[in-house]
């Protein structure tokens, strides 16, 4: 057997086949390059202590809410996340997801404009908000978290002078947003060709992957490892379908979150603008040295970070059918950034994925759904939420000096 | 052949001449060594070659052209790569993506397998060690992480290549293996400007030596025919000095 261009090196252990991608999976989670073991492990835990203490939990019933609650605070999280990889904050997400709700109801309900106008408007709110961060981050070197503490309180006052002296605006319950947020579930048929395309697609695409690799000299993963993960997804999808099919189904609302996931994956790790992102939450000197356009890319991620907030402001608003003086207030925030960090983005920057903000966010909102089931009080739930988000920044900053001690930093 | 030539560079910021009447030539398959003490103008040479600073007055040729250096890309350009003493390189990134940082392969969709085969190009040219280009550069050695450093400097092809102090903070054998990278660049072609403190290693791989002092030429030395007690009498401007003074003490007793 010929060995391949980057196996000459006889220091490298053979890791063939299927037993070598697992063993190497143990090897980096040893050496603290733990991915997402942290956070499903913490499910796995979080949701057979609320199984234990209130069956109702794991019901499909219950799931299926769970899925439409996480998707507002998803999208949000999933622009705290690119915030984050370049190791800056924003904790305004909270307040312009509120104001975007706010500008919807208003443009939507109190002025008259049709819906497709008035969410264009909030988006491009957003949009406009991040920019404005940007430029206030690249000009005038303000650290982050100040610039964005800033708008946290000013996007508020903003919020509540557009909602007026009545301090709430009720979406008409037969309008499509409302629909797309609360009642529209794909058929079960589409949904198992949904599982059935993904499982597919991945298989190809590795596969595909594989042979250019092999075609280049290269090594490559085997077609054993590519089908038994394949079909491992086929598996964890379909029977999802099938349990949340139970009740009510997958919700459009969940389908454009993920969506929207798998569109941040992509850019973020096949992308030159994704390696730059890295890049500048890795060393923000090297990239620039390397020719990278660093003022761009932090605007870039500020502009989607926000228009992500009011992204799921609006989807937010659509839920509740309503949006008022509290919406984006309260837990919002901090749920959001929770959720990026619980689903490992590192606070340090340059490290993370777009997954992580699924992950994250259905550990956040299991929390809190779990523990509104068991009819405790929002004090509770904060303590907990707060308690996670400390053990999921000290597992981050643990495996980080793991990282540091394997030479894997 | 003469690649790059420097005549009469000067360059003052304020009132302090840090460069006066600069001469420096390098030849494509030369390398040339700048000693000098601190503050003999080395740092700002490099800069002015590199395009971060432009020099007041004086004339640089390449490969036969007069030319000016504005900016760092101008120089990058031509074919003058410069890899400065902090190595500038993203450590959580993994070697391909260092390597490539900044001139990736399809932009949009990103040609992995392109750039691992191209890396391995490099680094077999360098013979470099570096037993996998996928691990993130935290895990790599100081020598390796030079390698990788300099190896991401010969992706755009250049002509010339500056080393800032490339043997600064690594062992002996590590330091070993950056010399061999530089006889290795030599045998290539390429013209090598290495800034250096360290005499064993300007004696081992240098052709010429330049010696810098407070900001002038100090004089230019053929490697095989001048000893380093030369080399250390022109970098501090005395016979009489510090360095030869311990020397003779050491000979004495």
């Amino acid at each position: 057997m010929t060995v391949t261009t980057d196996r000459q090196d006889e220091r490298l252990r053979e890791r063939a086949g299927l037993a070598g991608a697992v063993t190497d999976v143990i090897e980096r989670a040893r050496g603290g390059d733990l991915g997402v073991i942290p956070v499903v492990v913490g499910l796995v835990v979080i949701w057979t202590v609320l199984q234990v203490l209130n069956p109702i939990f794991l019901s499909s019933a219950n799931l299926v809410n769970l899925t439409l609650e996480s998707a507002a605070v998803g999208i949000i999280a999933l622009g705290v996340v690119c915030v984050l990889l370049v190791g800056q904050i924003d904790l305004s997400v909270g307040s312009v997801s509120g104001l975007s709700g706010a500008v919807l109801a208003v443009l939507f309900v109190s002025e008259g404009l049709p819906v497709w106008l008035a969410i264009g408007a909030s988006v491009l709110m957003g949009a406009v908000i991040g920019w404005l961060y940007g430029q206030l981050f690249n000009r005038f070197g303000v650290p982050s978290f100040v610039i964005t503490l800033a708008g946290l309180l000013g996007f508020l006052g903003l919020q509540l002078y557009v909602l007026g002296a009545k301090g709430s605006i009720n979406l008409p319950f037969d309008s499509a947003l409302v629909n797309f947020a609360q009642l529209d579930f794909v058929p079960a048929w589409l949904s198992y060709t949904f599982a059935g395309i993904a499982a597919v697609w991945l298989f190809a695409s590795g596969f595909l992957h594989a042979q250019q690799r092999r075609r280049a000299g290269l090594s490559a993963r085997s077609v054993t490892t590519l089908a038994a993960r394949s079909v491992a997804l086929l598996v964890v999808l379909a029977f999802v379908v099938w349990y949340l099919g139970q009740t009510r189904g997958v919700g459009w609302m969940f389908v454009f979150f993920v969506a929207l996931v798998l569109i941040m994956h992509y850019l973020l790790s096949r992308t030159k603008w994704g390696r730059a992102v890295y890049a500048v939450g890795g060393n923000v000197e090297a990239a620039r040295r390397a020719g990278i356009n660093v003022r761009a890319i932090y605007t870039s991620v500020f502009v989607l970070c926000s228009t992500f907030a009011a992204v799921g402001g609006i989807l937010a608003a659509a839920r509740l059918a309503a949006a008022n003086q509290s919406s984006g207030g309260g837990d919002v925030n901090l749920n959001a950034i929770a959720a990026a960090v619980i689903g490992g983005t590192s606070l340090f920057g340059g490290r993370g994925t777009a997954f992580g903000a699924l992950l994250g966010v259905i550990v956040i909102q299991s929390i809190s759904s779990g523990l509104t089931l068991l009819n405790l009080d929002s004090s509770i739930r904060f303590v907990v939420t707060g308690v996670v988000l400390l053990l999921a920044v000290v597992v981050d900053s643990v495996s980080r000096r793991s990282r540091t001690s394997h030479g894997r930093a | 052949m003469t690649v790059l030539s420097l005549r009469g560079i000067s360059k003052t910021f304020g009132a302090v001449a840090a460069l006066t009447d600069i001469e420096l030539d390098v030849a494509a398959g030369e390398v040339v060594a700048i000693v000098g003490d601190n503050g003999a103008g080395k740092s700002t040479l490099v800069k002015i070659l590199s395009g971060v600073h432009a020099p007041d007055s004086g004339r640089i040729t390449f490969e036969g052209r007069d030319v000016e250096i504005p900016t760092p890309a101008a120089a990058h350009k031509l074919g003058i790569a410069t890899v400065f003493q902090d190595l500038a390189l993203c450590e959580n990134l993994n070697v391909i993506q260092n390597l490539f940082l900044g001139q990736e392969i399809r932009p949009l969709r990103l040609d992995d397998v392109s750039m691992e085969t191209r890396s391995w190009e490099l680094l077999r040219q360098l013979s470099a060690k570096i037993p996998s280009v996928r691990v993130p550069v935290a895990a790599l050695s100081g020598g390796q992480r030079q390698t990788v450093a300099i190896a991401r400097s010969l992706l755009g092809d250049p002509k010339v290549i500056i080393l800032d102090e490339p043997t600064a903070a690594l062992g002996v054998a590590q330091t070993a293996e950056v010399l061999n990278l530089v006889e290795r660049l030599r045998e290539n072609g390429l013209g090598v400007i290495m800034i250096s403190h360290n005499m064993a290693d300007v004696k081992a791989v240098a052709d010429t030596v330049v010696v810098l002092r407070l900001g002038r030429n100090n004089g230019a030395f053929d490697v095989a025919d001048v000893s380093t007690e030369d080399i250390i009498a022109a970098i501090t401007g005395a016979t009489d000095n510090a360095v030869s003074r311990r020397a003779g003490k050491g000979a004495s007793s």
